[in-house]
């Protein structure tokens, strides 16, 4: 499965009607969002979250910023999916123009990305608007 | 007396709610318990007809306050067995007892000196020795675990000798669900005149502590583990123990005499109390520990096996489930991880099926190295929850595993 857009995303999660289709669909999200190889997961890289951890892999292509990630919980990796899909591969100015919270709420997952989940998904979301914000996004 | 399960739920509001539809299973005790009516009316009565504070106002309304908070110290007595009420120190919670203990040890400490703890510390009760160490020079030695999670008595022993000054170690184990043979252990302390500390955060819930039968020095707990309000807590002490204690926190209440060069400490309970406690806190907690010693402990501790026992037979079906900790003498909490399914998923498939249970390193990493894992998915127990709750579990468990596979 190619990973949708995340306008495709949000109309996608609004046909479902039940917390299991939803929750299907994030881990199949995560299961096509490739992982990164153990070489790649270096402390420096590893956002710890105190119930799972993520990993965040950057690098420059042209104006756009490119994102590897990976986490040792499922949906956490399938959350990331949803990250992804409204991040990677976009300038600076388009990371910071997109309004994260109101993607979030739309996805009606608001709820697991909270600070206080510990699954350092929110910890990625500010380093990526952090690392837009330093590349004059 | 006997022990009616639906009788006692009705007494906690919250656990008659639903999350996203489904009725609350609420199976994370071990971090927190919920609180009977009576005890959140103790707080409103207290804010709502006599808050003031205590031991200083000069009128009707501080009486009272001081009244009830010092009533509350009587009822935390009574529950423990204390030889005396002057031995019930206010803390907020486990933490700060254990603080206040290793920060006053921290200064008499030299090196030379030893600290015993277990491997299955709460970090709660090992950073704090830890660093109590290393500011004073003193060693730090860890006493082993099988790897069931039962504490190797003949090493323990061994650890023990003419140096140990502190000994300090969980009444029972929040990642483990061992019950440690505390009576045992403080024994073999007390043969070389250690003292000896007991983690109760997880032990004052499930029953009968006594701690004079104990014999141990220190017995530090939280309120919130027992039914009662966050930020309060007690650390028991032996009053001769007690008595001599270095000072940690300073301030109001706790001195006698104040010049602007020197000061001198007030008696106990106060010299170890300084600054206004958390006065309503402490009358809840009082009003926890009375409402929970007029049930029948003999009672609620069979109920309570009979949940974890229920529990384990029902593990034992679950295909890929691993329990972390299975020591014989166990109570109230199933830490588990699964061949195929991370902590994290188990916790979010459980969430959405209104089932609450704790999933990580619970707060004891060092111990999550030992065993070779990085956490536990972890559901535990407490007197309100019913068989049929632990069936909730195990089926919601079920359909992470489909999910998840
Ligand atoms: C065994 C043990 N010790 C200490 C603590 C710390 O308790 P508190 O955070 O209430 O101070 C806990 C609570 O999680 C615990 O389970």
């Amino acid at each position: 499965m190619q990973l949708p857009s995340s306008q495709e995303i949000i109309e996608d999660l609004e046909f479902f009607d039940d917390w299991e289709q939803k929750y299907q669909y994030i881990i199949d999200l995560g299961k096509a969002l490739p992982r990164l190889d153990d070489a790649q997961k270096t402390p420096e890289r590893l956002v710890k979250g105190c119930q799972s951890s993520v990993w965040l892999v950057i690098s420059m292509d042209g104006d756009k910023i490119h994102f590897e990630v990976d986490s040792d919980a499922v949906i956490v990796h399938g959350l990331l999916a949803l990250v992804m899909a409204a991040y990677n591969d976009k300038t600076p100015a388009e990371i910071t123009a997109f309004d994260i919270d109101e993607y979030f709420e739309a996805l009606d997952l608001e709820r697991h990305i909270t600070p206080t989940r510990g699954n350092g998904l929110r910890a990625i979301v500010g380093k990526i608007q952090h690392l837009a914000a330093q590349h004059g996004g | 007396m006997s022990f009616d399960v639906a009788a006692i739920r009705a007494e906690f509001p919250i656990l008659s709610q639903t999350v996203d539809g489904k009725p609350l299973v609420y199976l994370d005790n071990g971090a927190t318990t919920q609180k009977p009516q009576v005890v959140i009316d103790s707080l409103v009565d207290f804010y709502t007809q006599c808050n003031a504070n205590v031991h200083r106002g000069a009128h009707q309304l501080s009486d009272e306050a001081t009244r009830r908070y010092e009533n509350a110290r009587d009822q935390v007595a009574r529950f423990i067995n204390a030889a005396n009420r002057n031995e019930v120190i206010w803390t907020s919670g486990t933490t700060e007892g254990i603080n206040l203990v290793a920060k006053g040890l921290a200064q008499q400490l030299e090196a030379g000196d030893e600290v015993v703890v277990t491997e299955m510390e709460h970090h709660a009760n090992l950073v704090t020795w830890q660093q109590a160490c290393l500011q004073s020079g003193a060693t730090l030695r860890v006493a082993p675990i099988f790897d069931n999670g039962e504490l190797d008595l003949e090493t323990f022993r061994a650890y023990l000798g003419p140096n140990t000054r502190m000994v300090a170690f969980p009444h029972v184990s929040n990642a483990l669900g061992t019950v440690n043979p505390v009576k045992e252990l403080t024994a073999m302390a007390k043969a070389y005149g250690a003292l000896v500390l007991v983690d109760g955060a997880q032990g004052i819930a499930h029953g009968d502590v006594d701690v004079q039968a104990l014999g141990c020095d220190f017995y530090a707990f939280s309120g919130h583990k027992v039914f009662g309000p966050t930020g309060i807590g007690v650390l028991w002490g032996k009053q001769a123990v007690l008595e001599n204690w270095p000072v940690w926190l300073t301030g109001g209440e706790m001195i006698a005499d104040v010049t602007y060069q020197n000061a001198t400490w007030g008696a106990l309970p106060n010299r170890l109390e300084a600054g206004t406690p958390n006065i309503a806190g402490a009358i809840g907690l009082g009003r926890a520990l009375e409402w929970f010693s007029q049930l029948d402990v003999a009672a609620v501790q069979a109920h309570e096996k009979a949940l974890i026992d229920s529990a384990m037979t029902q593990a034992a079906d679950i295909q890929g489930m691993r329990l972390i900790g299975t020591a014989q003498n166990k109570i109230g909490i199933l830490s588990f991880v699964m061949d195929s399914a991370h902590p994290a998923d188990i916790g979010f498939i459980l969430d959405r099926q209104g089932i609450a249970i704790r999933t990580g390193d619970n707060c004891a990493q060092p111990l999550m190295h030992r065993l070779g894992i990085n956490g536990t998915a972890r559901a535990s127990f407490s007197l309100y929850n019913t068989l049929d709750e632990v069936s909730a579990f195990f089926a919601g468990l079920r359909k992470a595993q489909t999910m998840l596979g």
